[in-house]
């Protein structure tokens, strides 16, 4: 089966993209708990527009972060995606990487944080970030282990809504597929099957795959 | 390379004279053995990353900045690159490179900065156009999970540990898989957490062979600025400069003797104890 084809069924039966930003969401708090620091973000990297995007938040200033979006070579985040090894600075304001006019207009300008490009297979989806963590406990390796850890999650957790967002795709468009995927859909949501339409359907689907 | 052609795949017993090596093997490695008065004098080391900021107090004169880029299908080289360092960690890399071996010759080859699109094909040139040069070290603080370079990568290394040419390259500490670190050729770094820069670690269960000072490092960076990082690629340039500083006393060593003198100078193993 192709992947478009497995994207158009799979279209059908999966929930909206909320649920998977949900997951992502959770990430980003476990984190910032964790961790103790002040906020935590998921970046994914748009690669057509070559650009990162913030698809999750946990600060005061979470809601209006989501969806803004900066140049991948741009700050920390950018650095990290680029280079694929993580990182982690004490002090941000120091360092030239971190552009202060997109810290500004995201609302929240830390003093130090840590960044972890998030890797799935050989793809860089994106980046992970744990702002201002205490500044009086020193960093230790164990910490960077763990960042790894949560990374490895984000980055399952980016996949699955980048492949929710291309299914979504198959759903609402045109293709040869479409047809597909809002037939998959309609058997889903008719799981009750009061009229017993769903059990028709599925006889003639199943006759349907003996013709082809 | 050698200049006279060595007996590739035998060796007669006539030309058993023809492979003599140029210094006794001393009975004992001790780290005064190997790199006891050295300054890095001599050895040229090349940091491929992001450029570096020449002049910088904790780096000082860069000998050659060289900058890799892509234009379509052709692989542009500009030997006079002026854009210093685009984010400064090319040069926290040469500051630690510097700190251990000050008077090594410092090249520069910039192949960071331009974007995250095509940034793996731009590694890949710029490690060729190294290896082409005969540095004695390479400082890769950086790699590539595009498994389709993989096998030029390997390609690579290669031919630098045959050319006598040492990368020494930052593992990761996520379980993924990038290269080049995770080749035998290279000499792969992750971190430990003292805050001795000759304190360093063989590690008996590779890939990661060696750990090096990565916690806390006070680097160099843009603007003539210091800054505390922590990450394998500050632990990478420590061992590149101790590298540096054993093949500026030891110039004949091939990487293979090298890492063998690595090894026995460790902190955990011989000498270094």
């Amino acid at each position: 089966m192709s992947d478009d084809f497995r994207a158009a069924v799979a279209a059908g039966v999966l929930g909206s993209e909320d649920q998977f930003r949900a997951l992502l969401q959770s990430i980003v708090d476990v984190a910032r708990a964790i961790f103790k620091a002040k906020a935590s973000s998921i970046l994914l990297l748009d690669e057509e527009a070559d650009e990162l995007v913030f698809e999750a938040a946990a600060d005061e200033a979470s809601e209006s972060l989501i969806g803004k979006r900066f140049p991948s070579s741009t700050g920390i985040a950018g650095f990290v995606l680029v280079s694929r090894q993580p990182l982690v600075i004490e002090d941000v304001l120091k360092d030239p990487r971190f552009s202060r006019e997109t810290a500004e207009s995201t609302g929240f300008v830390p003093k130090g944080l840590m960044a972890v490009p998030l890797l799935h297979d050989e793809r860089a989806l994106g980046v992970l970030e744990v702002l201002d963590r205490p500044q009086d406990t020193r960093f230790t390796l164990a910490e960077m282990d763990l960042l790894g850890l949560f990374a490895n999650q984000a980055a399952i957790a980016l996949d699955l809504l980048q492949r929710a967002r291309r299914a979504q795709a198959a759903l609402a468009g045109e293709g040869d597929l479409a047809v597909v995927a809002r037939v998959a859909e309609a058997l889903e949501h008719q799981r009750d099957d009061e009229d017993g339409s769903r059990a028709a359907a599925l006889r003639l689907l199943a006759e349907l795959e003996k013709l082809l | 390379m050698s200049e006279e052609e060595l007996p590739a795949w035998s060796l007669p017993a006539a030309s058993v004279e023809s492979i003599k090596l140029p210094e006794e093997w001393p009975g004992e490695i001790t780290r005064e053995w190997a790199w006891g008065e050295a300054t890095g004098a001599g050895a040229r080391v090349c940091v491929l990353d992001s450029g570096i900021e020449g002049g910088h107090p904790m780096v000082g004169e860069v000998q050659q900045s060289v900058a890799i880029s892509i234009e379509g299908n052709e692989v542009i080289i500009d030997d006079e690159d002026t854009e210093g360092d685009l984010c400064g960690h090319g040069t926290a890399c040469a500051g630690v490179i510097r700190s251990l071996a000050p008077e090594c010759e410092l090249v520069s080859v910039r192949v960071l900065g331009a974007g995250y699109t095509g940034s793996g094909a731009v590694l890949l040139e710029g490690l060729k156009w190294a290896i082409e040069q005969g540095y004695d070290v390479i400082n890769m603080s950086l790699s590539t999970t595009k498994q389709k370079f993989a096998s030029l990568l390997h390609e690579l290394a290669d031919t630098a540990y045959f050319r006598r040419t040492m990368l020494v390259a930052s593992a990761h500490n996520m379980p993924v898989e990038s290269y080049p670190w995770r080749f035998s050729s290279v000499i792969s770094v992750g971190s430990h957490e003292g805050s001795d820069p000759l304190e360093y670690y063989y590690n008996p269960a590779p890939p990661v062979e060696f750990f090096a000072r990565g916690l806390d490092v006070e680097v160099a960076w843009n603007g003539g600025g210091r800054l505390v990082c922590t990450g394998n690629s500050f632990a990478t340039p420590h061992i590149a400069g101790i590298a540096a500083l054993v093949l500026s006393k030891h110039p004949e060593l091939t990487p293979f003797q090298l890492k063998s003198v690595l090894y026995l100078a460790a902190t955990n193993v011989g000498s270094g104890k």
